[in-house]
């Protein structure tokens, strides 16, 4: 299995967690995320978790395994595979469903695979949109599931900040922002009419540190793709391209070796790497920390991306 | 990573102290105006929260004076929103300072304020109330404090904001702090709620004691807000109050293990501890705390946790596990405040569906009991409560609840109301009286023998037999007997010509005798063209203005009660 075992620093949770009589941040948020799991696998027929590979799914899958234990997780996991996912990334899917011992459920859009669709052929955002959206809407559809989970957080950008942790939509998958319903306490409303479903965002109030500092303490298992190594990269002055897919190679183009990483995963074609040294968590970690005082430089691709997201959002995905 | 390795910075060390940060939530609430936008933009760029890139984006943009940065751009995603008409809604945002992590619950002011304002304060521990000084108190601080203090979030902070406006002023600092003092005596005095108030003056626009304290008021020697929101204790402390636990679910993975799983709404389970099953009153100890990450000594309030008895008790998702010390009420009738959330007004006739904890009951709401005016708190009479007003209603459920006034819980005592038809959220509730359930919940009724026995209709029915005489315009006499059948009551009306008959028979006084031994409400309706309902009951007598249909219908059910028919809180609770 493609995991970083080996290199992370070992400072268990369990021998140093004297009886304090506070609960830390980490302890408070697994706490209201895991209550909402049980909620809604209890309040809805069929329930099912988006599975993306990613550091958020990855918190999100072991936060549905504390709640159910010592049962197995309830419901399916779903990946949509666009055919374009980093192969490790695949491995490491496959690996952990089996580990968890959940369902695990793929859906891609083969006919727009088969007709050649790419992000270079069409642009990025029609592809997302049929390879993702359309893939998405498709499986919720076939499989008649009536809630997702899904692992976006309040703090990723503007636009999410006021998403509620169920958010409905309407029978063809839409959000109407005008049609949500206000949430107080913790008491969440799961009615819906026949046809409705609801997301769900148990990791809403985690932050992206909260996420990696969850996924080092509880020693959580991330794709290696996270951390850095010497990889071959396409150089387009600050921006580095992944060599997964050939098309993506520009005549005359050749690969380096660059000391670099992931920090979100996405599809290999629109998913830029950053140079980085930060081959542990904590290296993660302290990476996190100086971005928040450091130059912009080292992240415009990922920036870029998140900006292109939230479009994607807006129209149904996300 | 140049910024690193300059600092001593220890990233195991940072870990470490991290491990150590607990979680803050409070809400704020304003218009652009107050400088709201403007005082969160200060927070997070004092404290680092923000990219460089973020705050690049807004240099040299916004309405302040060259040079200064407009820190409301920060949080501009609302008015961009406003723009496309979009609602405006609670925005949550995140920050985190050496000391602990929080969230803030961020609700417009101007529209659906009361709504937003009570989603925001739902789950906050503090609140920032604004003043504008250069203004003095208005009508929106109030309605915030008011809110914050019938949700109960026990700390408020007044930042009294725009001090460079009136030139650092402490007399005027002064005359508002006390002015606002004397309206949160009020408030509290009619929710019953006392809150913790700190004042702080501050200039969100210059940065004065918003992060960090100022030499620009020599004469506050008071911490800056945020030291303040460092400093108040985490997330309300229930470590010792009664142990309560809503089940979520029930886990059973094979034949060896049945856990029930939930997150501990308040207090401390412990091994060993004997605890009682909600409604049913079931008692059991518990045998095992169990977690994913090992076996629990004991739980406190928040944890999510799967609980093991000692013996097979029949527990569901909804039931409330309690401490068998402290119970809660077991109760259907109860009365809340609500704040009405939804464009459709509350209809006093219509069933709604109330979700408290993990369950969905059906419920009525059988009186509006008052209004609140919060520019006054004045409390009116009320027929109908609107989007975005607060009242005291009385609720009838028709299944019993296990709950606690939420000035004990807010876990156990708060609830939503839900419209079965557009399942839109309509109501948030807080309970403010609970009526024990006449029959023990323990009693099987279903199960037991021989004869029905008054008591028993009396359980159901929530009343004893008896006779109301009702004469006046005949749409009061219909909406009295309305009302009656919303709370459930086994009601017989008779009308002025089929009462001749048996008055000519000389059976009246028969017919109705056997009714109330057989527990109904037996109505005599004698409609007249008089602009007032008279109504008797039991030797009582009333006379209500036909004007007013909801205080006669109000009037009539009072009577009931000071009649002995309808079974009073004051005696249920023996």
């Amino acid at each position: 299995m493609p995991v970083a075992e080996s290199e992370r620093v070992k400072t268990s949770r369990k021998e140093s967690t004297s009886p304090s009589p506070r609960l830390n941040h980490l302890r408070l948020l697994e706490a209201e995320s895991i209550h909402i799991l049980r909620e809604v696998a209890s309040e809805f027929e069929r329930p099912v978790m988006l599975y993306s590979i990613g550091k958020d799914s990855s918190v999100m899958l072991r936060l549905a395994q504390k709640a159910f234990y010592p049962g197995s997780i309830p419901f399916p996991l779903l990946h949509i595979d666009t055919g374009f996912k980093f192969a490790e990334m695949l491995a490491f899917r496959d690996a952990m469903a089996r580990q968890v011992g959940a369902e695990l459920l793929v859906w891609r859009n083969e006919p727009a695979i088969a007709a050649g669709t790419n992000p270079i052929v069409l642009d990025t955002k029609r592809c997302c949109g049929l390879l993702k959206t359309q893939a998405l809407l498709d499986a919720l559809r076939h499989y008649n599931f009536d809630a997702a989970f899904g692992g976006a957080r309040r703090d990723e950008e503007k636009s999410r900040a006021k998403e509620r942790i169920y958010s409905f939509r309407d029978a063809a998958g839409q959000w109407d922002p005008k049609n949500q319903r206000p949430e107080l306490w913790n008491l969440y409303n799961a009615r819906i009419h026949p046809g409705e479903s609801i997301r769900v965002f148990p990791l809403s109030n985690w932050t992206e540190m909260d996420v990696w500092q969850y996924i080092h303490e509880e020693e959580i298992p991330v794709v290696d793709l996270y951390f850095a190594r010497e990889r071959p990269m396409f150089v387009r002055g600050d921006a580095l391209l992944p060599i997964e897919q050939d098309f993506v190679a520009r005549p005359g183009e050749k690969p380096q070796m660059v000391k670099s990483r992931l920090r979100s995963l996405g599809c290999s074609p629109c998913t830029g790497a950053i140079r980085s040294d930060a081959a542990t968590i904590p290296g993660i970690i302290a990476e996190l920390i100086s971005f928040h005082s450091s130059e912009r430089a080292n992240r415009v691709i990922d920036h870029d991306q998140e900006g292109s997201m939230e479009i994607k959002k807006r129209e149904g995905y996300f | 990573m140049a910024t690193l390795t300059a600092s001593p910075f220890s990233i195991d060390e940072f870990l470490l102290a991290e491990r150590e940060k607990d979680l803050l939530r409070f809400s704020t609430a304003g218009s652009v105006d107050d400088g709201k936008s403007t005082l969160i933009g200060r927070l997070l760029y004092d404290t680092q929260s923000v990219y460089e890139d973020q705050v690049k984006s807004i240099e040299g943009k916004g309405t302040t004076a060259p040079g200064q940065i407009d820190f409301a751009l920060l949080t501009d995603g609302l008015r961009a929103e406003r723009e496309q008409g979009i609602t405006i809604d609670v925005a949550y945002r995140y920050f985190s300072t050496a000391r602990r992590k929080f969230i803030i619950a961020d609700t417009p002011g101007h529209e659906q304020y009361t709504r937003n304002m009570a989603t925001g304060a739902s789950t906050a521990d503090a609140a920032i109330v604004l003043i504008d000084a250069s203004k003095g108190v208005q009508i929106q601080s109030r309605r915030h404090a008011y809110i914050a203090s019938l949700l109960r979030v026990r700390h408020l902070l007044v930042a009294v904001n725009k001090m460079d406006l009136i030139g650092y002023d402490e007399p005027t600092f002064r005359a508002i702090e006390a002015s606002f003092r004397a309206v949160l005596e009020q408030i509290a005095a009619d929710t019953g709620t006392p809150v913790e108030v700190r004042f702080v003056p501050v200039s969100a626009l210059k940065g004065d004691n918003v992060v960090h304290t100022t030499s620009a008021m020599s004469w506050y020697s008071g911490p800056s807000l945020l030291e303040l929101l460092e400093a108040l204790p985490s997330a309300r402390e229930t470590r010792s109050e009664p142990f309560r636990f809503p089940v979520q679910r029930v886990l059973r993975p094979d034949h060896t293990f049945r856990g029930f799983a939930g997150q501990v709404a308040s207090g401390t389970v412990r091994r060993g501890d004997e605890i009682a099953a909600y409604p049913s009153g079931r008692k059991a100890k518990i045998e095992r705390i169990v977690t994913f990450d090992g076996d629990l000594e004991e739980a406190i309030a928040p944890l999510s946790v799967t609980l093991v008895l000692d013996r097979e008790v029949d527990i569901s998702r909804g039931d409330l596990i309690s401490s068998a010390k402290a119970k809660p009420v077991v109760a259907s009738s109860v009365k809340a405040s609500l704040v009405w959330m939804d464009q459709r007004p509350l209809d006093v006739n219509r069933r709604y569906l109330l979700k408290h904890t993990s369950h969905t009951v059906p419920a009525i709401v059988s009186l509006i009991d008052h209004r609140v005016d919060l520019g006054t708190l004045r409390h009116d009479p009320a027929l109908t409560l609107r989007m975005n007003d607060i009242g005291g209603v009385s609720l009838h459920l028709l299944r019993p609840i296990a709950v606690d006034l939420y000035r004990d819980n807010r876990g156990t005592g708060a609830l939503i109301l839900i419209d079965p038809e557009t399942n839109a959220t309509v109501a948030a509730g807080m309970v403010t009286e609970a009526q024990l359930q006449a029959v023990a919940g323990d009693e099987d009724e279903s199960a037991a023998w021989g004869r029905v026995t008054a008591g028993e209709r009396e359980a159901r029915w929530r009343h004893r037999g008896g006779v109301l005489e009702l004469a006046g315009p005949v749409e009061l006499i219909d909406a009295v007997e309305r009302s009656l059948f919303a709370v459930g009551a086994a009601t017989c009306r008779i009308d002025a010509g089929k009462l001749e008959s048996l008055q000519h028979l000389g059976i009246v006084d028969i017919v109705t005798d056997l009714q109330t031994r057989s527990g109904l409400l037996t109505i005599l309706a004698r409609p007249n063209d008089e602009g007032a309902l008279t109504a008797s009951a039991g030797g009582f007598e009333i006379s209500a203005s036909a004007d007013n249909r909801m205080h006669a219908v109000t009037a009539v059910h009072q009577l009931l009660e000071r009649a002995g028919i309808f079974i009073s809180p004051e005696g249920a609770d023996l």
